[in-house]
């Protein structure tokens, strides 16, 4: 069956099976591979992208079920050279180690700051309470999305080390 | 050592040496440009998975492929008789045992693999697996450990020559007659059963690999997920009969080890076969069921634990026996002279001169392994059970646990220690960290709010765990895998631009090598870390080492880089006095820079050396050119980290739900490289922690039905269970290491289970409960307060 | 990652759309809305539609409203929508408090209230909320449209009585002005089945119960509810003692069956302790508490 799923902004048709799962359609279709796949039972949120500007988990949509859709990917979030703040928190708050739950973390985190730019401790737990970090205790995680809450516009991170306290 | 802070800071902001910074590995991941094994992709590959037993013991009558193999897109079906024909059908494990590659006589545990499939796409070779026709005849299982030798137990390892039950080994360590005199002479003994559950290291990532036999020139290339790719590789030259110098393995990104990616798997030698079958590159990456079913294990140790002390809490002795369940195969990945890994460091940090432990080991219908989960080859398991009698004797004396512990924690003097056991601690300064632990805490208000809280009919806990570990595995002289020492090399290469290339053997799977390895080499040469660029992780590229687990690469590879920088250092001297003209003796050292005493201004910095080095200037007599060196580390000894952990919790008597209200760990990792990554690393293994106390468990039903085979059913901790977890440090050096690190990789993983469990059963001792088994589900919890526990490894009542 | 056997696919642009493919596939077609409990069976490959209705794009069936004297929920509204209904806040805070511990908050994006109904897994949350606001739901087929009391809803264990070629199309609940309502339930883990969850609503009117209802789920309660511990309620001022007897009542309406979540002992006293509970915040909050 061909499809035309409008991914990180533009049109990308494919002919596929029905059964395709929309986190196979990503990787292996598109070649887009920062959306990941972690489990067997929609648990693990290592496949979280945004299909129609809400954070879903991949492996539990068919492909067919996104055709005349809107689906954004990790691979979105930066702007060329410049990553957006909730990147550059990552990197700045040691939110990540392996990085395999990565991009997941940052898209829903990436949706929370854009419906909610200041959200409690409380809530950006609760937020990503669907998704799985086995490296870093999820503390250093909070404190990313933090630091891109008080950093909307980014900063010029790279070039300066921050006093982060984490 | 100088304060961490302390040091200067290059034009990109980073710490030339040991200090804060962001990650050199970050870019790519941030970007979702990680390269893990499922991103790995060549032309032609072909995918494949695997048909699994679903009996855990059962013998195989037939196996009919014909359908699977005419099914379109499918291009090869091995099972194990075809493996049998190229003497593949079992692999050595590393606990010099057995396993079965593909099954051949019978399957031994629920999830084995037994046929494996070579597809066009992963969605074909899933259909060709239902074609497969395999007829079983069910046998009984073997289940429970603790009937697994009993007379009539089914044997499970009847293709072992001479095995005639399900017994593997014993194994003992200690002062066996010291121990029961002190025993028998003992105003109070305690005694405990305690049981470690199994539980599984589920890293975000499965286990995979990519397996590419080039026909034409003979090379195997292979992608995999593994934790020690040089070890992988001997051992595939060993076992499949490969020249050595054809194989090359690769570790790409790694989505989180923990133990998990040590082993070599079937599936693994699967792909390498199907690649030589087809003639083209085969992808085997397993589904989550997949790897919670047949990838190692970690734990599953049945212990009774006992402590013997005076009136007044001076600890005598510690005796525990264990029956260890090791599943179908013994396939445990550790030090080939410790079957029982360093469990004998039970003993803890505390002051007595008898111990003794006893060890059996027993097959059983379970996948194999035990020893994984970031336990630093079962210190996980010591520091449990000590931590745990420790506070059973605690309760048994009324004594508070920390003014027990105090008591009899091992003193700065007595470094280094040598325990009843035989391990030389290195160096401890264990009052002072607990000291900072309760200041954290805040210990005596805590334990005045449980007072009034319990009057008010509410019920809170604080537990503590002071846990000292042992990593960095190990002196080659003691510590070998499988015949191969743990030694590991290093390589540094200075160009003449005076960038650094340092090739490590070890392999990050997240723990920031690439930062910190970096840092280890701008602290002795004074290069900054962005002009040293990480190698890791081919072994064409790479020098001989056993890999990164049980925490050995800061104390072993780090200390390689450490050296091998110093080497270059070394020769730097005598270059920068061929080029200044004067002697070697003549000359100091600053960071960066060699210059001549006396005459500072005078110098040549490390960059200009790496020029000179390569440049014409006449160099001395044995002297080479450029600015290269080498090391192979064999370590005097293993480090000991250590570390005090306050947990309290809040329970629910009513429901028997724990809400983990604070966590505080102060730990001992020697120098702290990057303190961001060392704190990265306990929070992970903190979380650890909090879900195997609470919620993590293998269980299995009567049947040998894994009932754990999902991430519904394998619970693993959210961002809600987990607290904002509170750090602190102390810093005692390793006497022994170049830079006086230990490594810290596991320490939390190794002592957090401990502080949740006595946490929880501090807040419901008021119930009569001295003890009760993790997983503390909320079901465990108000059974242990009716008074009537259940037996947390049987899954169902 | 497993995955699903070959399926056909169709998508609806209408209920008459959907029920005309459904007719057209007969038997082995399935209503696709959410996904969250389907496509984990298909790729398990334990469910095998030959074709899939996907339903996402009913208009008619979204939404949450106001009709008269009812609050009307579309079978195709999200739990996230469920979760932060200004409009179902109005009236009972059980919706948000069940929705808030009902899987998590990226599966709840998707997931359906039509899609858990028809699940009706045994362990649903929606189910207990369902059965204790003795709401209603309709079901739209080649036949037209037919009404059921929810508590008349499940046949067994993901049973229900919406036939072949049907579709449950919106669920209804009473306005009960002076309700006061709560959820409690335990669970292993955030995201997990309840081990036993409770629901109840309770109208306090002068001084006592005039109306109360409770939902249990994961405990083998029969539809979900506990009618003799309602019953038992009437008249009486809601004391301590009085809602400690209505929850023993409750307890004895659950039949539980031990399994990885916990022993049926441990469960029979949840259903009673988490009764207890609901009851108390839900009548305490219509005493405008």
């Amino acid at each position: 069956m061909q499809v035309t799923i409008t991914v990180n902004g533009e049109p990308r048709t494919a002919d596929v099976e029905e059964r395709m799962l929309l986190v196979h359609f990503i990787r292996d279709e598109l070649k887009l591979r920062g959306t990941h796949w972690g489990c067997d039972t929609s648990n693990c949120g290592t496949c979280v992208l945004w299909l129609d500007g809400e954070p879903v988990k991949s492996c539990t949509v068919l492909a067919v079920m996104a055709d005349g859709h809107e689906v954004r990917t990790v691979e979105d979030l930066a702007h060329g050279a410049e990553l957006d703040p909730i990147q550059t928190g990552f990197m700045e708050c040691h939110g990540l180690q392996c990085g395999f739950c990565t991009p997941g973390m940052m898209m829903t985190s990436r949706w929370l700051l854009d419906h909610n730019p200041h959200p409690s401790e409380e809530e950006i737990r609760e937020t990503l309470s669907g998704q799985i970090c086995r490296c870093t205790g999820y503390k250093n995680i909070v404190a990313a999305v933090q630091w891109a809450a008080d950093h909307p516009a980014g900063a010029d991170a790279a070039a300066t080390p921050s006093e982060v306290t984490a | 050592m100088t304060a961490l802070d302390d040091a200067p800071r290059s034009a990109a902001g980073n710490p030339i040496g040991f200090g804060r910074m962001v990650r050199k590995e970050d870019a790519r991941f941030l970007r979702g440009e990680g390269n893990y094994v499922d991103d790995v992709n060549l032309p032609g590959m072909l995918h494949s998975a695997i048909l699994r037993s679903p009996y855990a013991h059962a013998r195989i009558v037939s196996i009919d492929t014909s359908a699977a193999e005419a099914l379109e897109g499918v291009h090869a079906v091995i099972t194990g008789a075809v493996l049998e024909t190229l003497g593949l059908a079992w692999m050595p494990t590393l606990s010099m045992d057995t396993q079965a590659v593909l099954a051949t006589d019978k399957v031994r545990f629920q999830g084995q693999e037994v046929a494996f499939v070579v597809a066009d796409s992963r969605y074909i070779a899933k259909d060709a697996l239902e074609l497969i026709e395999v007829e079983y005849e069910a046998l009984p299982a073997v289940v429970d450990a603790r009937t697994a030798l009993e007379p009539d137990a089914p044997v499970i390892r009847d293709d072992k020559e001479g095995q005639t039950s399900n017994f593997i080994y014993d194994w003992e360590a200690g002062n066996k007659d010291e121990t029961e005199a002190a025993f028998a002479a003992a105003d109070v003994v305690v005694t405990e059963d305690i049981l470690y559950p199994r539980v599984h290291p589920a890293p975000m990532e499965t286990c995979g690999a990519v397996a590419h036999m080039d026909a034409v020139t003979g090379k195997l290339t292979l992608w995999t997920t593994t934790q020690a790719p040089h070890a992988h590789r001997t051992l595939y030259a060993l076992v499949a009969g490969l020249p050595e110098q054809k194989i090359q393995v690769i570790s790409p990104d790694i989505g989180g080890g923990f133990g998990n990616k040590v082993g070599i798997y079937p599936g693994y030698v699967c792909a390498v076969v199907g690649s030589i079958v087809t003639g083209r590159p085969v992808k085997w990456v397993e589904d989550r069921s997949e790897n919670l079913m047949s990838t190692s294990f970690a734990r599953d140790y049945h212990m009774k634990a006992s402590i013997a002390s005076t009136r007044d809490g001076k600890i005598l002795a510690v005796r525990v026996d264990v029956l260890a369940d090791h599943g179908a195969f013994n396939g445990v990945a550790q030090p080939t002279k410790f079957p029982a890994g360093f469990f004998h460091i039970f003993t803890g940090s505390y002051d007595y001169p008898a111990a003794y432990c006893s060890v059996r080991a027993v097959y059983t219908n379970k996948a194999p392994g035990g020893v994984a989960y970031a336990c630093s080859f079962r210190i996980t398991e010591a520091a449990y059970v000590i931590e745990r009698i420790v506070d059973c004797l605690a309760s048994e004396l009324a004594m508070d646990p920390a003014e027990l512990r105090l008591k009899n924690l091992l003193r700065p003097e007595q470094f280094p220690y040598t325990t009843p056991t035989g391990w030389e601690y290195d160096s401890g300064n264990y009052a002072e960290t607990m000291r900072v632990a309760m200041d954290l805490a805040g210990y005596d208000e805590l334990r005045a709010e449980q007072k009034a809280k319990r009057e008010r009919g509410e019920y809170m806990g604080i537990g503590i765990s002071f846990f000292t570990e042992g990593v960095g595995a190990g002196p080659r002289k003691h510590m070998d895998i499988l015949g191969l020492g743990m030694a590991d090399g290093c390589d540094l290469r200075v160009h003449p631009t005076g960038k650094a290339q340092v090739r490590l053997s070890v392999q990050t799977q997240g723990q920031g090598h690439e930062t910190t390895f970096a840092q280890i080499v701008s602290h002795e040469l004074g290069i900054p870390p962005e002009d040293i660029e990480v190698i890791h992780g081919d072994t064409d590229n790479t020098p001989f080492g056993l890999g990164t687990y049980g925490s050995r690469s800061t104390p072993v590879s780090g200390a390689a880089a450490a050296l091998v920088a110093r080497r270059v250092k070394d020769k730097a001297r005598l270059i920068a006095a061929a080029a200044l003209e004067c002697s070697p003796d003549d000359l100091e050292w600053e960071l960066g820079r060699w210059y001549v005493k006396g005459d500072p201004e005078r110098g040549r910095t490390i960059q200009e050396i790496a020029m000179d080095a390569h440049g014409p200037l006449e160099l001395p007599d044995g002297v080479e050119g450029h600015l290269d060196a080498q090391v192979v580390y064999n370590p005097p000894n293993l480090t000991y980290p250590y570390g005090c952990y306050i947990c309290v919790v809040d329970v629910d008597p009513g429901t028997g739900q724990v809400k983990v209200r604070r966590f505080i760990a102060v730990d001992d990792c020697g120098t702290r490289i990057n303190p961001m990554i060392v704190e990265g690393q306990v929070h992970g293994g903190l979380a650890d922690g909090v879900g195997m106390a609470l919620m993590e468990l293998m269980a299995f039903d009567e049947d040998g039905n894994h009932l754990g085979g999902s991430f519904m059913d394998y619970l693993l901790p959210t961002t809600m269970e987990c607290p904002d977890w509170e750090l602190g440090e102390t810093v005692t050096p390793s006497p022994h290491h170049p830079i006086g690190a230990k490594g810290v990789g596991e320490s939390a993983t190794v002592g957090s289970p401990a502080a949740v469990v006595n946490a929880v059963l501090d807040a419901i001792a008021p119930f009569g409960v001295r003890h009760a088994d993790m997983p503390l589900t909320p079901a465990n919890v108000w059974r242990a307060i009716q008074g009537s526990p259940v037996r947390t490894d049987l899954a169902v009542e | 990652m497993q995955t699903p056997a070959p399926v056909g696919y169709a998508r609806a642009g209408s209920v008459a759309d959907a029920l005309a493919l459904l007719a057209q596939h007969g038997e082995d077609a399935r209503v696709i809305a959410g996904g969250h409990s389907l496509i984990p069976m298909m790729r398990l490959r334990l469910a095998r539609p030959e074709v899939l209705v996907d339903i996402n794009d009913l208009a008619e069936l979204k939404g949450i409203r106001i009709e008269g004297d009812e609050i009307v929920i579309g079978a195709m509204v999200r739990h996230a929508e469920v979760l932060a209904s200004p409009v179902l806040a109005e009236h009972y805070a059980i919706f948000a408090e069940a929705e808030r511990v009902i899987a998590d908050p990226i599966v709840r994006n998707r997931g359906t209230v039509g899609g858990s109904m028809c699940q009706a897994d045994p362990s649903e949350d929606l189910s207990a909320v369902g059965a204790a606001l003795k709401g209603r739901v309709e079901v739209t087929g080649p036949g037209g449209t037919r009404s059921l009391a929810i508590r008349e809803f499940h046949d067994g264990p993901y049973e229900t009585k919406v036939g072949p070629g049907e579709i449950l199309t919106t669920v209804r609940f009473p306005i009960r002005p002076g309700a006061g309502s709560a959820y409690e339930k335990v669970e292993r883990r955030v995201g997990d089945w309840p081990v036993c969850s409770a629901g109840a609503y309770v109208v306090v009117r002068d001084g006592v119960v005039a109306e109360a209802g409770i939902g249990l789920t994961a405990v083998g309660a029969p539809h979900f509810c506990a009618p003799d511990a309602e019953e038992f309620l009437l008249g009486k001022a809601p004391d301590a003692d009085t809602l400690e007897q209505a929850a023993r009542l409750a307890a004895a309406a659950a039949r539980p069956s031990a399994d990885q979540r916990g022993p049926a002992d441990y469960k029979s006293h949840l259903a009673y302790e988490l009764t207890r509970r609901a009851l108390t915040r839900a009548a305490a909050s219509s005493q405008g508490a």
